[in-house]
């Protein structure tokens, strides 16, 4: 039932660029607009919203440089007079750069797995017209729908018969299984625009399927696989319930989780709690910076399921 | 694709394209991790398993004292409340910015810059840096002098709900911008120059050519915000400590509660699979009310 929804507005199929009138008209109808007379009501709301989405990051931010001394007689939304990185020092001699490596772990995991995965079997449903690999396509779009909350009891007891619970492997392979049905759509609809011709001709100088897959389809698809991998990534690094419910100990914590069990540690040092999210929001904040075109059409590639 | 093919070498290629096999990787972890969890939460929510000895089947016993319970209906209540109440603040908020954000004006491109930071912050992240803004000792609403402002707003049971669609809003209003935002750029700017030819006021334009125009914008941010907001969890989660209050149990926190608080694995299975069912329920409601199979076919001639 999503794909149709989804399909139309990816924005990674090259199919789309040549679809007429929709996407010629793109250019002109925003260059009419600058031309008109100002829109006050807009430039309004507009900052309103702006102001809305701005105060509590500036909050944030002000606030985890915050001195504890004289926390709470100070007025919040004014800037510390003398800003403080203690509470930065201790969150990062809180073990937190043993929680950004989980992090790190399980995010390039997932997304190499999942993409590995996906790509070849976007591959085959393309080029394949197989009534298993029919089947399967349609087992994938089905998987669109399957809410990951209602998972977590039953994946908490399988993990635990087969010896995975609480380690990083549970946070892994359950993140992978949920990103490949939504992957495997988008790069099936973008290799579905590769020409047949060039397959044609790779096969009549006899190259294998591995062949194909690795020096036609993956670097063809790079602008998907890339708006892929960072929505993925994005996903997996602020996921929070998975290790909430798959993993226990300590040493097996990623971030978001830490910032959970921080808040308990910390109790009312808020300055420290606030460096804590600062911190762990910096590799993306950084991320965005430099490619927000690139995360930006990565977010709106997955529809934010 | 079937340029090269000759008459006769049809069934060559076919068997000459990847093997099945290309599939079985992402099949079988899709289907160990995402599918078999389905049919293994059916089965735990005919028995009594509380993590520490094995599973026992006891039959329908959970499922009638899950339906008997007041309290299961009391979260699904609030459930789709969250999810009628987002759609209704997030819809035209979104709409709107998505239209703001398409101009080409330089300062619209800033603000939308802006607009999307909340998309990379996690919603653990998005919960304590609200816990700490609204907290009532020493959040915004001590340090602004404005009274109103100051009012127990995670505490206080009439509030929560407001409180939390709020912060949901703050939270995914710019993925859906995002989504409109890309919708309105592919309305053909002929329509606006026959309607400017034609004197259409700005407002006129809007309602008749851009509402219509975004018609399955609509439909897919609404599908993906009542999919959404049913089954939000993390937010709740960390802005009420792990200890909900009655006032915010909705379907999501009571299984987890349920589940991993109360050790009643049984018993929250059950509601798992009610969550499962009133999302697939909703999916269908929402396909049926937009009338999607006319929708599809006209998606090409548009």
């Amino acid at each position: 039932m999503m794909t149709s929804l989804l399909t139309p507005d990816t924005g990674t199929s090259p199919r789309r660029t040549s679809r007429g009138p929709r996407s010629a008209g793109h250019s002109d109808a925003s260059r009419r607009r600058a031309g008109g007379r100002p829109n006050v009501l807009a430039g309004l709301g507009g900052t309103l919203w702006l102001l809305i989405i701005i105060l509590p990051l500036y909050y944030v931010v002000i606030t985890s440089v915050r001195p504890q001394e004289g926390f709470f007689g100070s007025n919040q939304l004014l800037p510390p007079t003398d800003p403080t990185f203690d509470q930065y020092a201790l969150v990062l001699q809180s073990d937190f750069f043993r929680y950004l490596f989980n992090s790190v772990v399980v995010t390039v995991a997932t997304v190499i797995v999942t993409v590995l995965v996906s790509l070849m079997a976007a591959f085959a449903i393309v080029r394949s017209s197989t009534r298993f690999v029919r089947l399967s396509f349609s087992v994938f779009l089905l998987g669109l729908a399957i809410p990951l909350q209602a998972t977590i009891i039953p994946l908490f007891y399988m993990l635990s018969q087969i010896g995975l619970y609480d380690t990083l492997w549970a946070l892994i392979l359950p993140s992978v299984g949920f990103a490949i049905p939504l992957t495997v759509l988008i790069l099936s609809n973008f290799i579905r625009d590769i020409p047949g011709e060039l397959f044609e001709s790779m096969r009549v100088e006899g190259a294998s399927q591995w062949r194909m897959l690795f020096s036609l389809v993956l670097p063809l698809s790079r602008p998907a696989i890339v708006t892929v991998a960072l929505y993925n990534a994005l996903n997996v690094w602020n996921g929070f319930l998975f290790p909430l419910v798959l993993t226990q100990n300590p040493d097996n914590r990623v971030l978001p989780l830490s910032l959970w069990t921080f808040q308990g540690q910390f109790t009312v040092n808020i300055p420290a709690v606030l460096a804590a999210v600062v911190l762990s929001t910096l590799p993306i904040f950084v991320l965005y910076v430099v490619g927000r075109r690139q995360l930006v059409s990565g977010m709106t590639a997955g529809f934010g399921k | 694709m079937t340029v090269l093919r000759v008459a006769g070498g049809r069934v060559r290629e076919r068997a000459a394209g990847p093997s099945g096999w290309f599939v079985v990787p992402a099949l079988a972890i899709f289907a160990f991790f995402a599918l078999v969890p389905l049919a293994v939460a059916l089965w735990l929510s005919f028995t009594q398993w509380n993590a520490i000895s094995a599973p026992a089947f006891v039959g329908l016993a959970n499922w009638q004292s899950v339906l008997a319970d007041p309290g299961t209906w009391h979260a699904l209540g609030l459930s789709l409340q969250v999810v009628v109440l987002s759609w209704i603040v997030q819809t035209p908020i979104s709409l709107l910015l998505g239209v703001f954000t398409a101009g080409k004006q330089r300062y619209r491109a800033v603000f939308a810059a802006l607009y999307f930071l909340p998309l990379i912050l996690s919603s653990a992240a998005i919960a304590i840096a609200f816990k700490a803004l609204l907290d009532p000792n020493f959040g915004l609403g001590s340090s602004v002098g404005i009274p109103w402002l100051n009012q127990n707003w995670l505490g206080d049971p009439n509030l929560i709900l407001y409180v939390v669609i709020f912060i949901i809003a703050w939270q995914f209003v710019p993925l859906h911008t995002l989504l409109y935002q890309g919708g309105v750029r592919q309305i053909p700017a002929s329509l606006y120059e026959a309607a400017d030819i034609d004197g259409a006021t700005r407002m006129q334009q809007f309602f008749s050519i851009t509402l219509p125009q975004l018609k399955y914008t609509i439909v897919t941010s609404s599908t993906l915000m009542v999919a959404g907001s049913l089954t939000y969890f993390d937010l709740v989660f960390v802005l009420t400590g792990g200890v909900p209050s009655d006032a915010i149990n909705i379907l999501p926190i009571d299984m987890y509660v349920t589940g991993f608080s109360a050790s009643q694995f049984g018993t929250a299975s059950v509601l798992a699979m009610i969550l499962v069912v009133v999302g697939l329920a909703l999916a269908l409601l929402m396909t049926k009310l937009s009338g999607f199979t006319k929708m599809t076919s006209q998606q090409d001639g548009a």
